[in-house]
Parts: C-alpha cells; structure tokens; sequence
C-alpha cells in the first residue's frame, strides 16, 4: 500500500481563475460526497465521487443539467450558495473538492468543521457578503470564462472585469500556514513538552 | 480562579487550553478520543508517514459501526471495501495499543451509544471523534465534537488539536411538554426554529425545565442533533440524574476517585449572571409531535401543521422548491395520511433502550402495516439485549416485528441497509438531506412514537391518536 503524505498541500498565496457556480443553498457534505464513497482506506480518487449523485445517473451517465458537467464552466474556484458544507464531518468532502481540482470554496456562510476542514488540507473557504456573492453569480452569468482573483496575503476577492472587491476574514496564524504549506501537525509536535506537562496535571 | 461569573462551557473549555496563539486558535487538549473505521484509516497513514506514535493509546477508544452489517454479524462481511476499512480499525488499533470494540465483541455498537453506556464519557471532559454527532456526549456535561480526519490525526500524535473557541448560545425551553413530545420533537423544533444554519459558530447550552426533568438518554438525543443547525455542540450541566447514570458503569470512577470527582462535577454548572453571545427561550407547551418534510433537519412541523408556503420564507425559494420537488411534497399540504414504505428506528440519535420502549408502548398489541419494511436496530449489544430482557423483543415478534444486530444501518447509507429510490422512510435517525439514507431515497425525521405510529398504519399518522395509556404511565418514558 502506498504511502502518501496527505498533508502536502501546494501554497497558497494569489489565485486568479474562473469559477464554477452552485447557486443552491445548504450543500452538504452528503451532497458533496456520499457516504457510500467513504470506503477508501486511503486518501485517493475522491474527486471523482465530488457531488456524485448530482453529477451522475444511477447508471453512471453524467447529468447534463449538473454544473460540473457543462464544459462551459471551468476553474479552481467553487461559488456555492449559503451555509456551505453542513452535516457530517467527513473531510472527504473536503479532499473530494480538493482532488477535483478546487483551490478555493467562495460562500456566505459556510458551516463549522467543513471550514476547518478546508483550512487543514489547503482551501481556502473564503467568506463574503450575500450581496457580492450575488454579484459573483452575477457576473459568472454574463461570462462564463469570468475570472475571480483571491489575494491571500491581502485577504481580497476581486470580480476582475468589474474590480468590484471585498475583503474576507482569515486568522494570522491559518493564514501564515496556508501561504507556507505548513500544517497544525507540525506546529504540535514542535510543543510536544508543553502539552506532557498539561497532559501530566489532567483529571481523566 | 477569578469571581466573574463564567459558563459551564467556558469553564471546561479553558480548563482544556494548553496554549493560546495569538490571533490563531487555541491548542485544546482532548481527554477521550473515539474512532471509527471511516474517518480513522488516513489518519494512522498519516502517522505512519511523520513516523509518529500514539501519545496516549488508553485516552483512544474504537468501536465499528459505520460500515457494519446489521444481520449476520457472525459471518464475514460480504462488501469487500467495508471488510478492508473494519481490518484497517483492528489492525490500526492492535498495532498502536488502543482498545478496540470489534464487530462480533459484546461491547460493540455505535460510538456515541457505546461511550456513554460504559461509563467512558463523563462531566467536564473533552471528547471528539470523527463524526459530528460527537455533539451527543454533551449531555453528560462533557464539551464533545466532531472533527475531521487531519484533526484525528493531532488527537492521536499529540492529543491536541486547533480550535478557535466558539461563541456561546443558551437555549431555554421551560414549561411543562404535551403527551408524545419527546426530546427528539424538542430537538426538532428548536431546530426549526433556528433553521439548519442558525448555530453555526455557537456551542449551545440547554437549559430550563425540560431538561432538568429530561433522563440522560432523552438529553443524549438532544445534545446530538445540536451539529443539525450548525452548533458545534450542545452541552447540559450535570445534576444527580447524570450522577445517577453513571455511578456504577463500566469505566467510571470508583471509591474514593468517584467522590473526588463528584466534588468536582458539582461546580459544572453556569454561574448566575454569567452571559452568552444568543440566548433564546421557548415554551414546552408550543411543541408539538414534529415531523420533517423537506431536505435538511430544519425543515420540521408539528404533525397537525401544513407544509409552509414558499411566500412565507425569507429568501432560498430556488433552494425550497428543489427540496420539495424532491421529497415529491408540496406546499401548503398535510403531511398527515402520506403514506409511507419504510420505518427506520435506531442511530446515534435514537438508538438507545428509551426509544425502544416508547416505540413498543405503540407497536403492543398492534401489527406491522403490510406495506412498510422496518428496520429496528439497536444502538449497541448492550440495548440488543435490554429489548429482550424486557420483552420488547415479544412485542415486536408478536407484530410481526424483527430485530436487527446494533450498528448505524440505514442512518447514513453506507452498509447494506439502503432506503431504495423515490421511497419514504419515517426514520429516527438525524439527517433527511437528499440521499442520506441511499440514493434517491426520502427521508421523514420523527420520533420513535412517530416511527411506530407509521409502522402499524403505513402512512403518517399523528402518535396521540394511537395511545390509549394514560399520561401517568408515559411520564416513564425520557423521564418526562
């Protein structure tokens, strides 16, 4: 069985791209990647299970009328409608859009530990008002080929064809491990002494 | 210690911090850990890949119950993929020292019912596992929640994960509830009323009359349907009913250590003039038997309502009409008389000795309407073998009834047991999103009352129409 390392994420600073819309509301990770998918023992080929029963017929034939399948629409970025990624933990749903081919996952909300869980493989959830995520959808409409651009360091979205722009939230610390590749798993082994001596005075 | 008044849920989660970073999270130091086959396997990988250890294999507890069958649990498991995964748990847990609650062991069954039972899960610990209805341990007054497989794997090398702290949200609801309101109609309709999305980034305490009064198995199904309008996690003090529950189990403390913690368990409580970022209060006596009839938990109604018009909603028409269209409901009708080809009564949410009788209390001296399939499971061995020592088990047969082996069935679609396409299943387990419980499949989300008043007539059916007893003997039921 090979072993893969499966936090190595590339970098992420700038992306600039086009992007897939899913104007629906509470996607969640049901929808993004059913639990009959979940078998693996490693992680590999979710992204062909990403929205699956959405995407396919219960023969395998892909829905035409599914986003994913429209040659039209293509990119590295996901605009999905509010509360993005409710219900179950799995951060499969997570690897699913990450091994598609997303880098980024634009909401006006997004749910708990999906975005943690984005946070922790490299996507970058990247929250806006329900108002410029209109005006995304919007513009993705007109064009298809629209590019968004996500500056991380600055923590700016932009519709390029508009430059209409807003900021996003991120705190320092996800932010610098986000920009470097680097993973809370490192970070904890670096503390290791610290958290024996916690571990030392606990109660359970 | 400072005389500010503080939460319960401040008090255990900053007994838990090991480091705060500055404008990151906090590394939060986990006292219990649960795994499961599914979401364990990439994190052992990952390990192996760091060449990192377990730090602390005895804080670590598995249990299969995602990917198991629930018949013929003797035989090995047909489905290949499955088999691999419930090898992948024994293997993992084997190799690194961590007990491990197999297919086949007494002690097996559903995590979240296992925990508990044992005397595992106890006050003002911190408990996660790789499944959001981790939020279940909350009843007990412990902070527990679901985390992803990266964050399984901080547990197991370091016993810490990074969580930035959630807001806080305390949930009144006093008063006293109507006949055949159980927790899971009070659960369902405090989620209607916040919507699906409408704790996200809160931890959720309840409070108020209804579950002081509320048994522990009644606030188990509380606490784990908080992740269903987005909570972390919901969380109760702990009072002499939880003392009551655990006193005597399998794993929790004995003799002097009981008492040592008990002192301590006394002080897990809210402080009066303590604050919270939301608060809400709601009146027993509003809540009705509920029912879901669209595509996410926050689409809930009591039995007697109408399915609401989407002109009443605030915005999501597109989203509202796409759920309607699938479950093949529209607005403005009865959910009462629909009628129905499945009954499910089991998961982490109702899966527990309670539910069995309160669906018994209906199913006794009736039988199994001819067009619906049920599927009764209980949530671990231990409840397998309360149903039949309590002659639920007689109930059951004699209404043509059967018995499955424990494990999360057709809560998730990912064993064998499926709902097929286009059919309807009254269902107590805790999600109704489109194909939860296999591909195509419509999901109705009641109580085990509800469950049973389906399984007998076929179609929704209203549970007070079916019970005879007299309140008095219900008040047995959830303690309330």
């Amino acid at each position: 069985m090979p072993i893969t390392n499966k936090m190595a994420y590339d970098k992420f600073t700038v992306l600039r791209s086009s992007a897939v819309p899913l104007p629906i509301e509470n996607v969640d990770t049901d929808q993004i990647i059913p639990a009959r998918f979940l078998k693996a023992t490693e992680r590999k080929e979710f992204g062909d299970n990403l929205f699956r029963d959405w995407r396919y017929n219960p023969d395998n034939s892909p829905k035409e009328d599914f986003i994913l399948n429209n040659p039209v629409y293509s990119g590295k970025i996901l605009v999905g409608g509010k509360n993005f990624g409710s219900g179950s933990s799995r951060e499969h749903a997570a690897w699913a859009i990450y091994d598609y081919g997303f880098r980024c996952v634009v909401s006006s909300f997004f749910a708990d530990i999906f975005k943690g869980n984005s946070l922790n493989i490299g996507i970058l959830p990247v929250q806006v008002s329900a108002e410029f995520l209109d005006r995304i959808f919007t513009a993705i409409e007109a064009d298809p080929k629209t590019e968004l651009e996500v500056n991380l360091p600055e923590q700016t979205i932009t519709i390029l064809a508009t430059g209409e722009q807003e900021s996003f939230d991120i705190n320092g610390y996800k932010k610098h491990n986000m920009i470097n590749g680097f993973d809370d798993i490192d970070y904890l082994q670096a503390m290791k002494d610290e958290v024996n001596t916690f571990a030392a005075k606990s109660l359970y | 210690m400072s005389n500010t008044p503080s939460t319960l849920f401040d008090k255990v989660w900053d007994a838990h911090v090991v480091r705060k970073i500055e404008d990151g999270p906090d590394v939060f130091f986990i006292d219990r850990h649960f795994i499961h086959e599914v979401t364990s396997p990439v994190a052992f990988l990952g390990l192996e890949s760091r060449g990192l250890n377990v730090m602390s294999p005895e804080r670590t507890f598995a249990t299969a119950d995602h990917n198991t069958p629930t018949i013929n649990q003797h035989l090995p498991v047909k489905d290949l993929l499955s088999a691999n995964q419930l090898r992948a748990l024994e293997s993992n847990s084997s190799k690194y020292g961590i007990s491990h609650w197999g297919l086949g062991n007494p002690k097996n069954g559903i995590v979240h019912v296992v925990g508990p039972e044992n005397g595992i899960t106890l006050p003002g610990m911190t408990i996660v596992c790789g499944d959001s209805h981790t939020s279940t341990h909350g009843a007990f007054g412990a902070i527990a929640f679901g985390i992803g497989t990266s964050e399984v794997e901080m547990v197991l090398s370091s016993q810490c994960i990074m969580q930035p702290k959630p807001k806080k949200m305390r949930i009144n609801v006093n008063g006293k509830l109507s006949k055949a309101v159980t927790p899971k109609d009070v659960t369902l309709y405090i989620i209607a009323q916040l919507t699906t999305g409408g704790a996200t980034g809160y931890f959720v305490e309840y409070a108020g009359d209804v579950f002081r009064n509320m048994s522990m198995e009644g606030r188990m199904t509380v606490c784990n349907m908080s992740i269903e309008m987005g909570a972390r996690g919901g969380i109760i003090a702990p009072d002499e009913t939880t003392f009551n529950y655990i006193n005597g189990r399998e794993k929790a403390p004995k003799g002097e250590a009981w008492d040592k913690a008990l002192s301590y368990w006394k002080t897990l409580k809210t402080d009066e003039g303590a604050t919270f970022d939301e608060e809400y209060h709601f009146d027993a006596a509003d809540i009705e038997p509920m029912i879901t009839y669209g595509t996410n938990p926050g689409m809930g109604m009591g039995i007697s309502k109408n399915i609401p018009l989407a002109t009443d909603l605030k915005g999501g028409v597109a989203t509202y009409e796409k759920s309607l269209n699938y479950m093949g409901f529209h607005e403005g009708e009865q959910m009462k008389g629909k009628k129905i080809d499945y009954v499910f009564i089991g998961s982490c949410t109702n899966g527990r000795i309670e539910d069995f009788r309160a669906f018994a209390s209906i199913i006794k001296g009736r039988k199994k309407a001819d067009n619906v399939t049920a599927w009764i499971v209980p949530g671990s061995h231990i409840v397998e073998q309360q149903i039949k020592e309590e002659g639920i088990l007689d109930i059951l047969t004699e209404a043509g009834f059967e018995l499955r082996q424990p494990g999360c069935s057709a809560c998730l679609a990912m064993n064998d047991d499926k709902i097929p396409a286009g059919k309807y299943a009254v269902s107590t387990s805790n999600r109704n999103f489109e194909g939860r419980q296999g591909p195509g499949s419509r999901t109705l989300l009641a109580s085990p009352l509800m469950a049973a008043a389906a399984a007998v007539t076929g179609m929704v059916t209203d549970p007070r129409e079916l019970m005879e007893v007299q309140e008095e003997e219900l008040e047995l039921s959830y303690g309330l």
